[in-house]
């Protein structure tokens, strides 16, 4: 008998078989790899059926459960950070082109997925949802241009971003061997194109006067924040790391090219969570805050 | 290309495991030679090279065994080397750039340059003496004196990187190996939304012309491919022959 044939038949009647054929289950792994050749195409699943085949809902790890919800904050605030800036009727600034605004709504829609992505993988595990009611955006009067001043707003924007980039690499190790990181690691890098065109979008705003690398560089004064503005400084601590692995990355292989900048530029830094926790606190009322 | 003694060493292994294990030699050798190859052929071309074949990284070619982590960051040091490559060479065609932005964009090709080379050269150093030799790339395929074509390829490599690493994140058994691919993958995932943006402002995250490479704008969710359909593309670029085993 061949084990392909049989992985085949059982598909026909269990739809599920490969995904109960979990590769992280070592006694599995051996048949899995002989499988997976014949299932390459029927892999893409949605992150809330996956949960339900691999586990069955209830039984979600609680560590898992914990980055998932955790996320799930984090999204809520940029979804409402970004609507209010569409919806608003206390927004004040106008948005520059056509193009601007559509990169917004964009970037808006991305996370308004990810939040019904994440509550549909928590099921009855999701945390409490996040109204915009419940955020203050003007940051206690850090940000209080937020809605009235486009440079403000986009500041506050690439902020946001930045951290949820970071956010999200410092949760992955936390999913290690959970089927949910490949969809962590998608949200991740959705996260961190949104980040690069803020940036562009900032410097196009200056008309000039700023450049904001699409990347995250080193300040103009060699410190870790290369956003231009202080307040949050927490969002870039210790983006300015030049050593990976114990491998100094500056002027590695024999490459003068390779300054500090292009050092710290080459690798984004995790965040832990109680770092973010903080950040995310700036822009949550009292009685709301994480 | 010259071989490290420890490829050689794993293969000796392999072979010799398959005389007493024949699945070995059944699941193995997916081996690409070009563009082409699917999931399905693999099994059944792998099952008519039992035990005899011949072995391929004794003719050149590099082989990635995705049995450990070991394998995973030699498929990422093989992408960075082929990225790396691509952007030095964009580098040493002194490509024009255009319009507005003409500056910007040489001086951003550049970052990226010297970015993607410090990956290439981490994983050589993270991977030392269990490092693939060095890839000999074919970028016939690329006009490097059209910004247009040089733009167009530097989308293709960029957008593939991100959907790379995001389809091997999985496999990756190492939590610390887990965290490197993530520092870098984001700065990948910078670097594609920027060229999409200088090939049209607002496609930065477009994930509905990502579909193809795994992204599901439905879901806000980039791409995520598995090593061998992202080999499969790469293909096109890389005249080394890159085996495939233990997928």
């Amino acid at each position: 008998m061949n084990i392909v044939n049989i992985l085949e038949e059982i598909e026909k009647v269990d739809g599920e078989i490969y995904e109960r054929l979990n590769p992280r289950r070592a006694a599995m792994k051996s048949f899995f790899n002989m499988g997976k050749k014949i299932s390459l195409a029927a892999m893409p699943l949605a992150l809330g059926s996956m949960f339900q085949k691999a586990y069955g809902q209830t039984t979600l790890p609680t560590a898992v459960v914990d980055v998932l919800n955790f996320a799930l904050s984090l999204e809520y605030l940029e979804y409402h950070f970004y609507n209010h800036a569409l919806l608003g009727t206390d927004v004040t600034f106008t948005y520059p082109t056509a193009a601007a605004k559509t990169a917004i709504t964009t970037i808006r829609d991305h996370e308004k997925a990810h939040v019904d992505l994440l509550i549909g993988a928590l099921g009855s595990s999701a945390r409490a949802p996040i109204a915009y009611a419940d955020t203050d955006f003007r940051a206690g009067g850090t940000f209080s241009a937020v809605y009235s001043d486009y440079g403000t707003f986009l500041a506050v924007a690439q902020g946001f971003e930045d951290t949820g980039v970071r956010a999200y690499k410092g949760q992955a190790g936390n999913l290690l061997g959970s089927p949910v990181l490949q969809t962590a690691l998608q949200i991740h890098s959705v996260e961190a194109r949104h980040a690069s065109h803020i940036r562009q979008m900032r410097t196009a705003a200056s008309n000039g006067t700023a450049v904001y690398k699409p990347w995250v560089s080193l300040g103009a004064s060699g410190q870790a924040n290369d956003s231009g503005v202080a307040a949050v400084d927490a969002v870039y601590a210790g983006e300015d790391l030049t050593v990976q692995a114990n491998a100094n990355i500056v002027g590695i292989g024999g490459n003068a090219g390779i300054t500090k900048a292009a050092a710290v530029e080459s690798f984004d830094e995790p965040l832990d969570k109680a770092s973010v926790v903080t950040i995310a606190n700036l822009f949550l009322r009292d009685g709301k805050k994480l | 290309m010259t071989m490290k003694n420890n490829e050689l060493e794993t293969k000796s292994e392999l072979r010799e495991a398959s005389l007493f294990d024949k699945t070995v030699g059944r699941r193995s050798f997916l081996q690409y030679a070009g563009a082409g190859a699917a999931g399905i052929a693999l099994v059944a071309a792998g099952c008519k090279k039992d035990r005899g074949y011949e072995n391929p990284t004794m003719n050149g070619g590099a082989t990635l065994d995705f049995k450990d982590d070991v394998g995973v960051l030699n498929y990422a040091y093989a992408l960075e080397q082929l990225e790396a490559a691509f952007y030095i060479q964009v580098a040493n065609s002194n490509t024009q750039f255009t319009g507005a932005n003409a500056a910007a964009k040489k001086a951003y090709f550049q970052d990226i340059q010297f970015h993607e080379i410090a990956h290439r050269e981490f994983f050589k150093a993270a991977l030392s003496t269990n490092a693939i030799g060095s890839l000999e790339v074919d970028f016939s395929s690329i006009d490097f004196t059209s910004e247009a074509s040089v733009l167009g390829a530097a989308m293709a490599f960029e957008d593939l990187g991100v959907a790379a690493y995001n389809g091997a994140g999985p496999r990756i058994k190492t939590g610390a190996y887990l965290l490197l691919a993530g520092k870098i993958v984001s700065v990948e995932a910078r670097h594609a939304a920027y060229v999409r943006d200088m090939i049209s402002n607002g496609s930065f995250a477009d994930l509905n012309s990502l579909a193809p490479l795994g992204a599901n704008n439905a879901g806000g969710l980039d791409g995520a491919l598995t090593p061998d359909k992202v080999l499969a593309i790469a293909g096109k670029y890389v005249k080394t022959k890159i085996n495939v085993i233990n997928l």
